[in-house]
């Protein structure tokens, strides 16, 4: 935790939020059966271009990092703002969300990125069942049972799990993709290798090597607050109406516990007691 | 973007499907008569729906202030663009200082819609909501915020949110974490029929078909639940919680490992991700009690826990606390119940 209440996400390790799985998988079965292309974009630190690697190995042929220090504690109303800028910048038909992430179990980034991108949402999506002449039918889950809907294209998908059993990296994008990296990364990267080197070298070397992943159609692309003109006043703390008050650890506990034998004698006077106090009969 | 207004109302999104009210927000209603009193303002429902305004007056028995009410063919049928387009308008227009929302899946998908369009701050599956003052580390003073409280990261810590600088206050709140209130049909309100303008334009989805079924188990209503884990082993040896909720009366229950196991339905899960219940006995058999379980079954009246491993976290809640071989205590039990002539108990338990 930070001193804010904010969880301190570089302690953290990266990893591919579930149902965000399942959305990759929803999306790279609409590119096997009707064509198309699929982009994958997180927002998050520098270490996030991992999760984007994973993307690639399982199919998708673009990958997109949003990272800049100052999207730093932003809640899930400045997330989606913030990717909303990014979404933006890409010409798309659908885009694809896990229906919630597993820290913070909101699902509400994907209804607020399909306000603020003014697109029609189709939330909780358990099956695609036709996709036709800009058309989009989709089962969703509404708690009480399902519901088909409508609606036609651009739209916003939040994915659930019972959707699909997503695909596992495949050999050959591995091979390819291995050396697949993030501007941020090679910059690391380069540090680490050249500890002596001033920083203007660094970035040239970085640049170069940057335009060399290109060439191979292997780099990350890198996006920050700047690059998406994303106004400032939506973005990370001062963009989050949400704030941490407390976060208090949970201890449950009953007032007192009486232990009873497991015998028919200690059974027998527990269900009396019980009767006795009108918690049964 | 809309600011601090201390007179504002507390209002509760009464969702409703075919004229029927959702559980959850009649369940928010007395914590938001609650807050509305703490703060001394009125309590309002929104109420949206097609020929929906038989049902106002249940809100106001149910302790609304108010029923702002919007009536329009298109709302017929729950969808999030034209609701969140209407109950943003109502927003702007009479400026509340809280909005409440079950954790429904229609709250859900919702809620977040308007919080983006009104730029509000929303806080999900709060399982409990306070009034209280803030003091922020530069030392400004918010007196009589919403503490909107949830459990976080996997129910092991609870966190407390606020947001004192952009309102409304808004949450969705789980449902069963707060008790059903009873109505008054004596009370008197007033209800507000508000213009509608909408067109097709603002409703993109088509429904083309909807199945719903009922729960297999009433949970949250149940008196008595027998509830059984992963240590019953499997879904034959489950039989023996059937056998105790039976001669009970009691709905059987189950923690999400059983479920996940196969031993019982979905409708039947206690915890985190399943229902949260509140009955006056909760008997635990075989449940080692991982505080995501916990959270959905504290607040029992009485919960008796039969373990075989001593240590088990179940008997950290339990009052009643039974360390032996369930396929051994559970029988005994049940012959103790019976012998006290309890068979012809009338019975709880779903269908």
């Amino acid at each position: 935790m930070n001193d804010d209440g904010t969880v301190n996400r570089s302690a953290l390790p990266a990893i591919f939020n579930p149902e965000d799985l399942n959305a990759l998988e929803m999306a790279l079965d609409i590119k096997d059966k009707f064509g198309g292309t699929v982009t994958v974009i997180t927002m998050g630190l520098p270490a996030a271009a991992a999760i984007l690697r994973d993307a690639l190995y399982r199919g998708a042929d673009d990958a997109i990092l949003v990272t800049d220090a100052r999207c730093a504690a932003s809640d899930t109303l400045a997330t989606s703002y913030i990717l909303s800028c990014a979404v933006k910048q890409l010409k798309y038909d659908i885009v694809l969300c896990g229906r919630q992430a597993i820290d913070g179990d909101t699902a509400q980034v994907g209804p607020q990125l399909a306000e603020k991108l003014g697109l029609p949402q189709i939330t909780y999506v358990e099956k695609l069942i036709e996709l036709k002449d800009r058309t989009i039918i989709a089962q969703r889950n509404i708690g009480s049972g399902w519901q088909k809907v409508k609606a036609t294209l651009p739209a916003l998908l939040t994915v659930t799990a019972d959707a699909n059993d997503p695909r596992v990296p495949a050999a050959k994008k591995m091979m390819k993709y291995k050396t697949a990296l993030a501007p941020c990364e090679i910059e690391q990267q380069l540090k680490t290798q050249n500890p002596n080197a001033a920083p203007e070298e660094i970035k040239t070397l970085a640049s170069r090597k940057s335009a060399e992943l290109e060439q191979k159609g292997v780099l990350i692309k890198q996006w920050n607050l700047d690059f998406l003109k994303a106004d400032l006043t939506w973005c990370g703390r001062t963009g989050s109406p949400t704030k941490v008050h407390r976060i208090q650890s949970v201890v449950l506990a009953s007032k007192e516990t009486k232990s009873i034998e497991p015998t028919d004698a200690g059974l027998t006077d527990m269900i009396h007691e019980l009767i006795d106090d009108k918690i049964i009969a | 973007m809309i600011s601090v207004n201390r007179q504002g109302e507390v209002w509760v999104f009464a969702e409703q499907h075919s004229g029927r009210l959702e559980d959850t927000p009649l369940e928010l209603m007395s914590r938001a008569r609650h807050l509305a009193d703490v703060l001394n303002v009125q309590m309002g429902t929104i109420l949206l729906g097609d020929n929906v305004k038989s049902i106002a007056s249940k809100m106001i028995h149910f302790g609304a202030d108010k029923v702002y009410l919007a009536e329009h063919p298109l709302l017929k049928h729950y969808q999030a663009t034209g609701y969140a387009k209407i109950i943003s308008c109502l927003i702007h227009k009479y400026k509340p200082q809280i909005v409440l929302y079950g954790a429904t899946v229609a709250g859900r998908d919702l809620a977040p819609r308007i919080a983006s369009a009104a730029k509000a701050g929303l806080t999900a599956d709060c399982t409990d909501l306070q009034i209280g003052d803030h003091e922020t580390t530069n030392g400004d003073f918010h007196k009589n915020l919403l503490f909107q409280i949830r459990p976080a990261f996997g129910g092991n810590i609870i966190a407390t949110i606020i947001n004192y600088d952009r309102w409304p206050q808004m949450a969705t709140v789980r449902e069963g974490v707060m008790p059903m209130p009873t109505p008054d049909t004596k009370r008197k309100g007033q209800v507000i029929t508000e213009k509608v303008q909408l067109s097709n334009q603002d409703l993109p989805l088509e429904i083309l078909e909807e199945h719903t079924r009922p729960k297999k188990v009433d949970l949250k209503a149940a008196r008595l639940i027998v509830a059984g884990g992963a240590g019953l082993g499997s879904k034959e040896n489950f039989r023996l919680v059937w056998d105790l909720a039976n001669c009970l009366g009691a709905a059987p229950a189950a923690t999400r490992a059983a479920v996940d196991l196969g031993f019982i339905d979905h409708d039947h899960q206690v915890g985190q991700t399943g229902t949260t219940v509140r009955p006056s006995l909760y008997i635990a058999v075989g449940i080692s009690g991982a505080i995501q379980h916990q959270s959905g079954m504290n607040q029992s009246q009485k919960i008796v826990a039969i373990n075989n491993d001593p240590q088990a976290p179940i008997f950290d809640v339990a009052h009643y606390k039974i360390v032996g071989d369930l396929n051994v205590v559970v029988p005994k039990m049940i012959k103790a119940i019976k012998e006290k002539g309890f068979k012809e108990l009338t019975t709880t338990a779903g269908k």
